[in-house]
Formats: structure tokens, C-alpha cells, sequence
């Protein structure tokens, strides 16, 4: 019945930082059952991120973890899978991390698709500097630097994944739990690049600029909006209006995965 | 047996010096003029099973050689001084993360694009304080294809020693000058790997400085799950705000490289024994140091070369000498200025202080030398 | 009865209420900043509360 996630955090790491509500600690959660299931060794688990609220969560999770610089997850992981293959790598962190300063290290890490499971938390605003408008703020949202509304077009991430040469996209709210490990385990299986976007809430830096009477609105309002891509395939784009696809949206098991392809390089190289 | 011989370019001895010394991983951007470098390791890293991997940009590549290193791989990036520039913020983090890696900087002119076919010198004080926030630093400046061959081997031996990012700074005449290089045997040269850690995974600590200044460094995959992160950490790695392990921690990461500066500093020296003058050059300009020193005999004057092979940690104490040995200091630089102040500075006005300079894309060549000498005695 | 028993992490709670608000069966409520558990006997071990918790602060134990 009750799960044991203490024995995948380190000792003393609780309570976490991030605040009342946030939907951080749900994603972490279903990342601890996905590594559960996947029956992972943490001690050849290596959980990269950058910098942000999300990137706060390698530090309470007990495996090789690595918090480093704004933007970079995607790149120093990749130095860590290259160097290392037998590594599972994990990175995870948010959306303006991911997509903004780190979007080129994210694209590349897509085209590439190198066998790693980057996890998303999209909760479309920059949470730790206050509530600046991150790529992902919906356009007209208030943000600390958005007074008036905010004037910027969007990044679809999961698009931009997919668009990039992910082999493995999914797409899942904070307010559906179960849903989140199941898709980080498909991602983690799945041999090459799995990006899984979880859209999820701030209720302190986004909530409150932004209409929401409570956290429950938040995450009531994610439910409401998600359509599973498989539902959405019967609908029309009526009743998509505001809506957003989740589960799997895309899948290539046929693409070369990057460490696989220089593999053969070096068999090349040593004349094998 | 004879020795192996080439006939070789300074970024290709740079790229096989790092073979030599047991590089695994390489990740990198093109630039001129350094681009050789990353040419002749994607060819040769693969034969050993090492990896080359051309990232998308400067600061990818740093990234990936910070994330390859705590991995355990030997790893090297190649740059010019744009990209060094783009990569400021990631040698910050090896330096607080206290990872071993190396940084080749095969300098150019600048500020900015500048001039990227010509030589420079003038990232010298960028290699010192190009990163934000207190750190030390290493940094060498090897003046000759053999020399950057066995100082590429020297920065990966005090990088993997010291666990921190070591830079190798030569420039674009060196870079791309072709010279005779003898190849050391294998063994010839010490190669350092880093430190293990001794104790089990379960006490492990990854800036454990209890048995030395230096902390023992597992790889990632290797049996030991610890937590590395740009935040100023205790010594299990976690971030702390706590002023007395924020210092200590700051402290030691400076002192480890200061209170060993004589493992750490390599200087040449010649015709200094009885100088009273001191050409002070590194890099291709001190091969025109050299034979200005030579004509200024033959004029009569008695004057000596101080090569640094190591500028960072600054050879303060025996610049210092010879400043109270000699009438007089020239140095001698690719840039308008920059070494200078720390000859200055050391010097404490023992002896007069010259400067010769150039940034426009041509060396400095010995008459440029020997005309100061004779206007500042 | 319900066969649940309902562990409340108090040192772990935020009192975000998310757990209060998504339990299907009414079975908690927030006494200002901390969840309680009136009515444990009507859980229905739907595990909401659990999965929804960003806190790691409820349990569903069986009894």
C-alpha cells in the first residue's frame, strides 16, 4: 500500500525546498516509482539538471546527481552517457532552463538522441528569480516582467522535441500521478532520447499573477485541459480549442541511438 | 630502439601529448585557430576507446567534459579566445566542483572576433580571472611544439593532482608551427591519475579534506552515488549557506593550489646568473627573447631570459629575485599589457619596469626587444 | 472499517490542501496550515491523497 519513497531519498533531504503546492514533489515522486520499476542502480544512475526550482531535485535522491549550471543539463549529461554508456542518465529540470538558455544543449541532445530520459517540469514561469516569463508563459499570462500581459509567442515543448529528433515523447500533467511514472518508464526503457513534458503548476509565482484562486484550481484546470492523444484522434478542432494531447505523442524505435553509432566509430577506428 | 620522430604542427603535438597522457574524452567546438587540436583527436581518441564528440557550442563542450571527467574520463576541450570566453562560467564550476579537466586555449588576437588568424597573448589575465567569483588557477605556457606535447601531459598530470581545470595557453605562431618532435617512450613522462577514494561507498565524501587538501574523487558508475553541484557545499557535496564551511571550503580550494606552488611552477632561465638586465617572456615570444638576449651580449650588454613555463600560480618569489638582482625588467608580451602588472606588482619597484607590445597580428621580433633594452638602461 | 490507516508526516506537511481537496470520499480536512484525518473509516484506498501529496507528508497503510 504506502509506497516507500524514503529509501530512494537521501537521509535528513526532507522537507524539500519548493513551496506549498508545488508540483515538483508529485513529479519526484513518480520518477522515484519509475526507477523503482525500472529497477534502477542508483549507483549507476546518474540524475543530471540545471539550475531552477525543478533543478533542485537531483540533490534529495540518492544516486550519482548532478546539479549543474544554468541551461547545461542536457550537455553535461551527455558528456556523462558518452563517457560512461552502462550509465542510465535522468536529467530533469524546467522550462525555461530546458528551452530558453538551454534550448540549444536540448535541441541538439533531441537531435543527437542520445539514450537518456530528460523530464520536463513545465510549469511556465522562471519560479526561483520571482516569476519571470519563461518560453513556455502562455501569451497574455501575467509574470513578474509581463505587466501588462505577456506579448510572446510559446514553445510547445513536446513539438519542439519531436522537431528536434527525439525518438520518445510524452506528455503529462502533475495532476495525473500514475500517469507520470508510467511514462518515465517507457522513456527510460525506450533506448535513445525520451523527452517526457509534465506540465505543471506554481501556485506562488504563476498561481496568484494569474487568477488562481488555490493550487486545487491549478491542478483541477490541468485535468480539465488534458486530452489523451488517442481521445483527441476523434475529436474536432472545436472541441481541442485550449486543450492539450497527452500520453505518447511520438515514437521511433528505428533512429540510431548516439553512443550505439560511436561504438561503431571506434570499431572503425581500431580497425575491427 | 630510436625514439619515434615528426615532423609536427603545435596543435597536433597538443592533441597527441593528450593521448600520451591518457585522455578518454574530448568535446569541443571548431574555432581557428585550434581547430586542429579537435582534428586530430577525433582520429586518434577512438583508437584507445576514447570519445570526441563536437558539441553544439563553447559552453556544450565545456559541459561535457565537466560531466565526462566526473565519469571518470581523462578530458581535454580546445578553444580560442572567443570560445574560452563562452566557456567563463562552466570553468567556474570545474574549479568549485573541484573537477579535473583540461582547457587548451591557442590564442588569437581580440577583444571579440579580432583577428583569428593571427597570435595573441593577450588571454593571459582572463585565464587568471575569466571566471566570476574567488578561485585559483592554473595556467601554462609552453613555447615550442615539444614543449606543448609535454606541457599538454603536465597540465592533465597537476589537473588530475590538484582536481581542478588546468589551462595550456599558446598561440596561433606556435599553434600552427611545424617543428621536430621527438616522442617519449611510453612511461618516459609521470602521468597522475587522480586520486580514488579509500573508504566505502557509504562514507565516502566527495570534498573530504580530512587526509589532505586535495579530496580523493570517485567516477560516477564506479560503485559510490554522490552529489555534485555549482552551489558553495559542505564536504558531503550538499549546498550549505553556513559562513564557517562556506569559508573553509573557499579557503581550501585556493589554498590547495597556493601552498604548493613550488610542485606547481616551471620557469626557464637564461643567461640570468649574471643579468642586469631581464627579458620577461613566455609563449613564441620569448623564442625572440631568446635571440635578443643573444644579440644584446654580443652588444655587450649582459642580459637574461625568465621564460615562465607557468604563469598561473605567478612565479612571484623569483621574479621577485631577479628584480633586486637586475637594473632592469623588460617584458615582453602579445598584448598591451597584462603580465606586466604582475612583474610590477612583485617587483616592488626594485629595479625599472619595460614593456615591448604588439596586437597587431605580427610577432614580436628580437630588434623590438633589444631597442627597449637599450632605451630603458 | 476500511482497512486504512492514513499517516500524516506532520514535519513533512505544507498544508498545500491539494490531498483534502482531490480525496473523493471526504475523509480529510485541513486544520489551518496541517491536514487531519476525521474520518479515516471512509477511505477507500484510492491512493489520491498519496500520489497527489508534493510533500511526501501522507501515507495509505493497510491495517
Amino acid at each position: 500500500m504506502a509506497y516507500d519513497y524514503e529509501k530512494s531519498i537521501r537521509p535528513g533531504k526532507l522537507p524539500h525546498i519548493w513551496c506549498p503546492g508545488c508540483g515538483h514533489g508529485i513529479v519526484m515522486k513518480g520518477l522515484i516509482r519509475a526507477m523503482d520499476t525500472c529497477e534502477l542502480d542508483r549507483a549507476k544512475t546518474s540524475i543530471v539538471s540545471g539550475i531552477g526550482c525543478a533543478s533542485r531535485l537531483p540533490g534529495y535522491l540518492d544516486a550519482c546527481t548532478l546539479h549543474t549550471a544554468h541551461g547545461r543539463a542536457a550537455a553535461f549529461a551527455t558528456g556523462v552517457k558518452l563517457a560512461d554508456p552502462e550509465m542510465t542518465v535522468i536529467v530533469c529540470g524546467g522550462d525555461g532552463d530546458g528551452t530558453a538558455i538551454g534550448g540549444n544543449h536540448f535541441i541538439h541532445a533531441c537531435r543527437r538522441n542520445i539514450d537518456m530520459t530528460y523530464v520536463v517540469m513545465n510549469n511556465y514561469i522562471y519560479g526561483m528569480t520571482g516569476g519571470q516569463f519563461s518560453p513556455c508563459t502562455p501569451t497574455g499570462a501575467k509574470a513578474s516582467t509581463t505587466p501588462y500581459g505577456n506579448p510572446d509567442p510559446i514553445f510547445d515543448i513536446s513539438k519542439l522535441a519531436i522537431g528536434a529528433g527525439a525518438t520518445f515523447v510524452a506528455r503529462t500533467t502533475a495532476a495525473h500521478p500514475r500517469e507520470i511514472d508510467k511514462l518515465i518508464v517507457q522513456g527510460i526503457k525506450h533506448k535513445g532520447m525520451a523527452v517526457i513534458e509534465v506540465l505543471d503548476d506554481c501556485p506562488t509565482t504563476y498561481g496568484r499573477r494569474n487568477k488562481f484562486r488555490s493550487v486545487v484550481d491549478m491542478m483541477k484546470e490541468l485535468k480539465k485541459n488534458a486530452v489523451p492523444a488517442k481521445a483527441a484522434a476523434k475529436m474536432t478542432a472545436e472541441q481541442l480549442q485550449g486543450k492539450f494531447l497527452t500520453g505518447v505523442l511520438f515514437q521511433d524505435t528505428e533512429k540510431p541511438e548516439y553512443c550505439e553509432m560511436y561504438q561503431e566509430v571506434i570499431n572503425k577506428a581500431q580497425g575491427a | 630502439m630510436a625514439k619515434k620522430v615528426a615532423l609536427l604542427q603545435g596543435n597536433e603535438a597538443c592533441a597527441l601529448g593528450a593521448v600520451y597522457a591518457g585522455a578518454k574524452f574530448f568535446g569541443g567546438y571548431p574555432i581557428t585557430p585550434s581547430t586542429e587540436v579537435a582534428e586530430v583527436l577525433s582520429a586518434e581518441l577512438p583508437k584507445v576507446g576514447g570519445k570526441f564528440i563536437q558539441m553544439e557550442d563553447e559552453i556544450g563542450a565545456m559541459a561535457a567534459i565537466i560531466g565526462a571527467s566526473l565519469t571518470g574520463a581523462k578530458s581535454i576541450t580546445a578553444t580560442s579566445g572567443p570560445g574560452v570566453s563562452l566557456k567563463q562560467e562552466l570553468i567556474g564550476y570545474a574549479c568549485i566542483a573541484e573537477t579535473p579537466c583540461v582547457i587548451i586555449n591557442v590564442m588569437r588576437g581580440g577583444p571579440s572576433t579580432g583577428m583569428p588568424t593571427g597570435p595573441g597573448q593577450s588571454d593571459v589575465m582572463q585565464a587568471r580571472w575569466g571566471t566570476h567569483g574567488d578561485h585559483a588557477a592554473i595556467a601554462l605556457v609552453p613555447n615550442s611544439c615539444q614543449e606543448i606535447f609535454e606541457e599538454t601531459v603536465r597540465a592533465f598530470n597537476l589537473s588530475e593532482k590538484y582536481r581542478m581545470p588546468v589551462q595550456v595557453l599558446f598561440d596561433e605562431i606556435v599553434g600552427h608551427m611545424r617543428e621536430r618532435i621527438v616522442f617519449p617512450e611510453p612511461g618516459e613522462l609521470e602521468i597522475i591519475d587522480r586520486q580514488p577514494p579509500s573508504v566505502s561507498p557509504a562514507d565516502y565524501k566527495p570534498y573530504d579534506s580530512s587526509k589532505g587538501q586535495v579530496p580523493p574523487l570517485a567516477a560516477f558508475g564506479s560503485g559510490y552515488k554522490f552529489h555534485v553541484t555549482g552551489l558553495n557545499k559542505a564536504d558531503d557535496g550538499f549546498p550549505t549557506t553556513k559562513a564557517e564551511l562556506v569559508d573553509a571550503e573557499e579557503r581550501r580550494q585556493i589554498d590547495k593550489v597556493m601552498d604548493n606552488v613550488d610542485d606547481i611552477l616551471k620557469n626557464e632561465e637564461y643567461l640570468t646568473d649574471d643579468a642586469e638586465v631581464i627579458i620577461w617572456a613566455y609563449g613564441s615570444t620569448s623564442r625572440s627573447a631568446r635571440y635578443a638576449v643573444n644579440k644584446l651580449r654580443e652588444d655587450g650588454i649582459k642580459a637574461g631570459l625568465f621564460r615562465p613555463l607557468t604563469i598561473w600560480p605567478f612565479p612571484e618569489a623569483r621574479t621577485a629575485e631577479l628584480a633586486k638582482q637586475c637594473k632592469a625588467i623588460i617584458v615582453a608580451e602579445m598584448n598591451l599589457g597584462q603580465m606586466i602588472y604582475e612583474v610590477e606588482r612583485v617587483s616592488k619597484g626594485d629595479c625599472a619596469i619595460g614593456g615591448v607590445f604588439r596586437v597587431d597580428g605580427e610577432p614580436i621580433n628580437p630588434g623590438q626587444i633589444v631597442d627597449k633594452v637599450k632605451e630603458v638602461l | 472499517m476500511s482497512g486504512a490507516r492514513l499517516e500524516v508526516i506532520e514535519r513533512n506537511c505544507k498544508g498545500c490542501s491539494i490531498c483534502v481537496e482531490f480525496c473523493p470520499k471526504n475523509v480529510l480536512e485541513m486544520d489551518v496550515f496541517l491536514v487531519t484525518v476525521p474520518r479515516p473509516e471512509d477511505c477507500i484506498k484510492c491512493m489520491q491523497c498519496e500520489l497527489l501529496c508534493p510533500d511526501f507528508a501522507i501515507k495509505v497503510h493497510d491495517e
